[in-house]
């Protein structure tokens, strides 16, 4: 058996401004958080950096989860590895001209960078049919000419893809031997290997984009493991990836296309956690952020998975991953009049750099950020600390000339417009968002995080008549959080894509079990305590002639014929209130996800226990006028560690904390919950 | 003005909402490939009184951006007439004639009236791509009719739901009349389903913003579109500006078709004059006056995006009825070529017309074709007929800022096209090749994107092969100096000999058997400003990358490339860019 750990545990994410970290031990209810800023080129200084700030004594520490967006920016910026493909003859520009699409539907505008360049893109003469049989044989001498010319041209890594490989992998796995014979390292990616799924530039993108990281990843995850080992460590390090698990770190370069979405899903997965603890398993969260906001779906505590995530345009990853939205608003979103004299809030953003007026950085046009402040939601003294040369007067006056005077309204009443009217896009595309998921976001608790989520969240909800806004107790470390408590997790997708009355059910019950075995090798190999092992079973099913599928969770690993086709109608009448006895359904893939469960934490000492005060009044720092519908209100600020663990607290209300303020309206009030969460009831709604 | 300009943004937000949830709603529960995979629909709101479009999802097909107010138009006019059933609530009329509205007559319109304290509010319609309405070719796109009703089933408004009830005899009649008609009933449940969504959001939304404010903001929003549009309009100069467009021909007749179209600008207002265009043609290549108009809105939509589908942004544009030319079409000139060709060509007139008025907002012309090619025939080793689309992009044109995009999808489409896997798995082909269509980018300074080269062979079995494909003749246009796309080819090698179409783009079941092949190069886009000012640095890039030949460089460029690795010569380009 492999040596299992237990003890202190520490989980650092790194995002696009801060590096997160949170050090829990459970032992002695120690709980360390730090934020510093992230260091994009090597992040693992800042990694390094916010161990330092946490004053974490390294030797000391049993697991280190680790959260990345080195993959994410490496394809964002095209800061790639050089990689080249070898693909089947007469196909290689399939990934440069993709589905034949463009990126707005009105426009006949923009640009695709595609994720191998042309001259690195060889062929050789093999095929194979839809079906797996050999058209043309592999030419083997192609392959290693292809490759030899590869290594000429300076690449480090390689994709091998060839049409209909998910059918037969055969000549892949052949090609894949030689390349690997006269290959320097280990960058040898093949296409049916991360999906075996039909779809040719979809897989070959996918496959393309875990070449081009790959080395990227392993270099930095060897940096780090080293950094942290010089520096005492002697643990495991393990890497979030991008379907809410992990992974450990020697593993992960394998499949680098996977931590694309490390980030936002571990977010998610402290969601999910955070809300199953407190009662409510089933979620919809809201991330805002400086230029946009992430928005993702938890049923039964599960984040919604999907595989079909595409990055940015034609840029898909078909690998499963946690499936967050993104919603084009966040803190920096720009309010304007356009030229028919109508208010519009965003999509065009001050981003961080200049970003909103109130961070003195040289911004000059109205954000939702910069609103708020006007409302009195922010506090106007945290922004006299920053180093900023910039008066709230300065920005009433910009809000005055740019808004107020063609709306005929002083500025506060402009920034409660553009706040309204933010408010009103967000909720929109929040519920476009749940409903393109199959689900109604009045059944679910709006849970939000990031620096401007808990801001906004009240005012969503009650636009979107969600009845409870859960806002955990530490929103602005929330994806480190999601990096302690993350299990592991190994997700498999086969493909079956047949009729069901000519499926055979003995041929799916063996997918399943060959899922489950791999599954279970992975996670038994881990050095990580487990406290059980679970597996979740699902179909993907269609009626015969749709392309959409629908998934269907399934209890079991052996289910008949009968069990599916029952499962799926009922599943699809829920989604769209439609019946169809009329046709005739199909079975596309067998999906098993096997996870090694961790053992629960304890999060109740997220907020010191000690620092929290008896009564409420004690922990109202101030009071201030706040303006809410139209009016003034005299509010009471109060700050978020020293509220008492029976908090309950009738709004309106400003709640403040060290990275995060969270408003309550008028008619709605707080309730506190052991793990220090607050869970606010919107007024006028239940 | 009563309204609050806040509440006023908010309920433009919540009709907006409406409208994207009856798209979103559609698509995931819509059977055919075309809604479900393709987007091939649009859902919205329209007034009750002439049906103005009020609102309309966002992504909806961008033909279906003027067509659907003219189609619910017709039927109020029908309904006041007496000509058509009035209606009850629950009521959804079913309507596919092009002649009231339409476009060809595979886009089938639903209409609900929306009901509100016993009146009719508004209408919700939307329209959807069915794959197939009869006629003499399987899916419709037939490139040889001469009559409409050889192009399939023409339904006049009818109520396919009467007080939300199915109604079975019509549904019969239909589906006697159609291809793979067991499939239409999941479709036909998605399109009724999708109105019912947007009565149940917009019901929401009049609740609790209160039916006056809202028809107030309706009316008020209608003025805003068509004053932002106006503003853009004023900031062009005033004059007449015109272009040509040229169809490959409609078909039937080897001619081009003409598309003539003067534009002008004066103060805050747009005419569009299409007179002496080419008259009604005997083939497919008719367009109906919806398309006509719907085709000039898109393509103004292309350049001014920001502006807000609704009524008010169409009303600084007129449009003299072009009556007496082909881009009018009266029952019963076949039409199916409208939607997907004739009225790219119009979109097309529009960009080549205002390139000198709105240099940094209009890209030299697209590919601007559908690409459709369509394979009916019958697999032996499966025992069954099918029938395949190939759909295709081509290059987009170079703008101010970028070169075009490659492949990009139709003008007037959102739709991806299939994998290549995917067609093999269904059907009894095999792609050679599935490539960049090499050197085909209209140069200029900056060029036009590339459009496709396939190469597919039957495997097995008997087939014909027909395509309604267009820019065979010429083309696309270049703009303020750059050079036209590459043309659209077509090449079928039967028993190894090369035919191609006479018509260059178009032609109707061509007999093959195992081992043939189907060959076509889509066009590239037209360039932008003089390729000659086009950097010697991203010429060598192109080259490089093999999208042009050194010739091509030297030729249409000006750019002296050679050696190894591959280098400008900087004297030499000088020289060749002097003479």
């Amino acid at each position: 058996m492999p040596q299992k750990n237990t003890g202190k545990i520490v989980g650092v994410d790194v995002g696009g401004t801060f590096t997160d970290l949170i050090l829990l031990d459970p032992g002695n209810s120690d709980v360390r958080l730090s934020k510093v800023p992230s260091t994009l080129d090597n992040q693992a200084f800042g990694a390094l950096s916010a161990l330092e700030e946490a004053a974490a004594d390294l030797a000391s520490i049993d697991l280190i989860v680790h959260g990345t967006t080195t993959t994410t920016n490496a394809v964002l910026e095209r800061k790639l590895s050089r990689t080249g493909l070898i693909t089947t003859e007469g196909f290689r520009d399939v990934l440069e001209l993709g589905r034949r699409t463009r990126p707005d539907a009105y426009g006949m505008r923009g640009e695709f960078t595609p994720i191998i360049p042309r001259d690195l893109r060889l062929e050789v003469e093999e095929r194979m049919d839809a079906e797996g049989r050999v058209v043309t044989p592999l030419r083997e001498e192609d392959v290693v000419a292809a490759a030899n010319r590869l290594l000429d041209q300076g690449c480090e890594s390689v994709v091998i893809h060839f049409l209909h490989a998910y059918a037969n992998p055969d000549h892949e796995l052949r090609a894949g031997e030689l390349v690997r014979e006269i290959w320097p390292n280990d960058h040898v990616t093949m296409g049916h290997s991360l999906l075996s799924e039909s779809r040719e530039f979809e897989r070959g993108v996918t496959a393309a984009v875990n070449a081009s990281v790959q080395p990227l990843l392993e270099v930095y995850i060897r940096q780090l493991v080293k950094e942290l080992a010089s520096n005492g460590y002697g643990g495991e390090v393990l890497v979030m990836n991008g379907n809410g698990g992990m992974v450990s770190s020697r593993l992960v370069s394998r499949e680098a296309a996977k931590t694309v979405m490390s980030g936002p899903a571990s977010g998610v997965k402290a969601a999910a956690y955070t809300g199953s603890r407190a009662g409510f398993p089933n979620l919809l969260t809201y991330d805002m952020g400086g230029t946009s906001s992430d928005v993702a779906l938890i049923l039964d505590a599960e984040p919604a998975i999907s595989n079909e995530i595409e990055i940015e345009y034609a840029m898909p990853i078909h690998v499963p991953m946690v499936d967050v939205r993104t919603v084009g608003a966040g803190g920096g979103s720009i309010a304007r009049i356009n030229t028919g004299g109508l208010l519009e809030v965003g999509p065009e953003s001050a981003g961080a750099a200049p970003g909103p007026i109130c961070y003195g950085r040289g911004g000059i046009q109205p954000t939702i950020s910069d609103a708020n402040l006007l409302l009195g939601r922010l506090n106007p003294g945290k922004f006299k600390s920053l180093e900023t040369s910039v008066t709230i007067e300065q920005v009433s006056e910009i809000f005055e000339r740019e808004l107020g005077q063609t709306l005929g309204m002083d500025a506060v009443s402009a920034a409660e417009a553009v706040v309204r009217i933010a408010n009103t896009k967000m909720a929109g595309a929040i519920r476009m968002v749940s409903l393109s998921l199959g689900a109604d976001p009045r059944d679910f608790v709006l849970f939000a995080f990031g620096g401007a989520g808990p801001l906004h969240a009240t005012a969503l909800a009650r636009e979107l008549a969600v009845p409870r806004v859960l806002i955990p107790a530490r929103p602005g470390i929330t994806n480190a959080l999601g990096c302690v408590v993350a299990d592991l997790r190994h997700d498999f997708v086969n493909t079956i894509n047949k009729p069901l009355d000519a499926v055979d059910i003995k041929e799916v019950h063996a997918v399943f079990a060959r899922q489950i075995e791999e599954g279970e090798r992975l996670i038994n190999g881990e050095k990580i305590e487990i406290s059980e092992v679970s597996r979740l079973f699902s179909v993907d099913m269609q009626f015969v002639g749709q392309t959409h599928v629908l998934r269907v969770d399934l209890d079991t690993a052996a289910p008949t014929v009968e069990d599916l086709l029952s499962a799926f109608e009922e599943a699809y009448f829920r989604r769209f209130r439609v019946e169809l006895q009329e046709i005739r359904a199909s079975l596309v893939n067998v999906n098993t996800s096997v996870i090694g469960k961790r053992s629960a934490l304890d999060l109740s000492t997220l907020i010191d226990p000690e620092g929290r005060k008896s009564a409420l009044k004690e922990a109202e720092t101030e009071r201030r006028d706040v303006y809410f519908d139209g009016k003034w209100k005299d509010t009471p600020i109060y700050w978020r560690d020293y509220l008492p663990a029976d908090l309950h607290l009738e709004g309106p209300a400003i709640i403040e904390q060290m990275d995060c303020t969270t408003v309550l309206e008028p008619g709605d009030y707080a309730d506190g919950d052991a793990d220090g969460n607050i869970i606010i009831t919107i007024g006028g709604l239940t | 003005m009563s309204i609050d300009p806040i509440t006023l943004s908010v309920i433009q937000a919540g009709l907006q909402q409406v409208c994207d949830e009856m798209d979103l709603s559609f698509s995931r529960a819509a059977f055919s490939p075309v809604i479900a995979e393709a987007n091939d629909r649009s859902d919205g709101i329209y007034s009750a009184e002439d049906g103005a479009l009020i609102a309309q999802g966002a992504g909806g097909l961008p033909v279906f951006v003027g067509t659907m107010q003219y189609s619910t138009r017709t039927l109020i006019e029908m309904i006041a007439q007496g000509t058509v059933a009035a209606p009850k609530p629950d009521d959804i009329y079913i309507v596919n004639d092009p002649y009231l509205g339409g476009t060809h007559l595979m886009d089938v319109r639903f209409a609900r009236p929306f009901y509100r304290k016993g009146e009719i509010f508004c209408w919700l319609s939307n329209t959807g791509h069915w794959p197939d309405t009869g006629g003499s070719v399987p899916g419709g796109f037939s490139a040889s009719a001469t009559a409409v009703e050889q192009e399939g089933l023409r339904l006049p408004p009818v109520r396919l739901f009467k007080e939300g009830v199915l109604d079975e005899e019509i549904y019969a009649i239909i589906c006697s009349n159609i291809r793979v008609a067991d499939q239409r009933i999941g479709d036909v449940k998605a399109q009724a389903a999708a109105l019912l969504v947007g009565e149940e959001r917009l019901n929401a939304l009049l609740d609790r913003y209160g039916d006056e404010t809202v028809s107030e903001a309706i009316a008020e929003l209608r003025v805003r579109a068509a004053t932002q549009m106006r503003s853009y309009i004023s900031g062009m100069p005033d004059g007449i500006y015109c272009s040509t467009a040229i169809v490959d021909s409609d078909g039937v007749v080897n001619e081009p078709l003409e598309i003539n179209l003067s534009i002008t600008s004066e103060g805050d207002e747009l005419t569009f004059d299409f007179g002496g265009s080419s008259p009604p043609c005997l083939g497919p290549m008719n367009s109906v006056l919806a398309t006509t108009h719907s085709s000039v809105y898109l393509a103004m939509r292309h350049i001014f995006p920001e502006v807000p589908i609704s009524a008010g942004a169409f009303e600084p544009l007129n449009i003299i009825e072009p009556t007496g030319t082909f881009l009018d079409a009266r029952y019963p000139r076949p039409v199916s070529g409208c939607a997907a060709e004739v009225s790219q060509r119009i979109a097309e007139a529009v960009f080549a017309a205002l390139a000198d008025a709105l240099p940094d907002r209009v890209t030299a012309a697209p590919a601007g074709t559908s690409g459709n090619f369509a394979l009916g025939g019958n697999d032996p080793e499966r025992g069954r007929d099918y029938v395949m689309y190939q759909i295709s992009g081509g290059g987009y044109g170079g703008n101010a800022d970028h070169d075009g995009l490659s492949n990009g999808c139709s003008t007037i489409g959102i739709s991806k096209a299939p994998p290549v896997e995917i067609m093999e798995q269904a059907f009894p082909v095999l792609f050679h090749r599935y490539a960049l269509h090499e050197g085909s980018g209209g140069a200029g300074r900056r060029r036009g994107g590339f459009g496709l080269e396939y190469d597919v062979e039957v495997r097995r079995g008997t087939a014909q092969a027909s395509f309604v494909m267009d820019h065979g003749r010429v083309g696309p246009q270049g703009a303020l100096g750059g050079m036209d796309g590459a043309t659209n080819k077509v090449t079928v090698w039967r028993s190894g000999k090369a035919h191609t179409p006479e018509h260059f783009s178009k032609e109707q079941d061509i007999a093959l058997g195992p081992g043939d092949r189907v060959h076509v190069c889509t066009p590239g886009g037209g360039g932008y400003g003089d390729p000659k000012k086009r950097s010697p640095e991203d010429v060598l890039e192109d080259v490089s990358l093999g999208r042009y030949t050194t010739d091509e460089a030297r030729d249409l460029f000006g750019v002296a490339i050679s050696g190894k690795p591959l280098s400008v010569n900087d004297l030499e380009t000088e020289r060749l860019r002097q003479q």
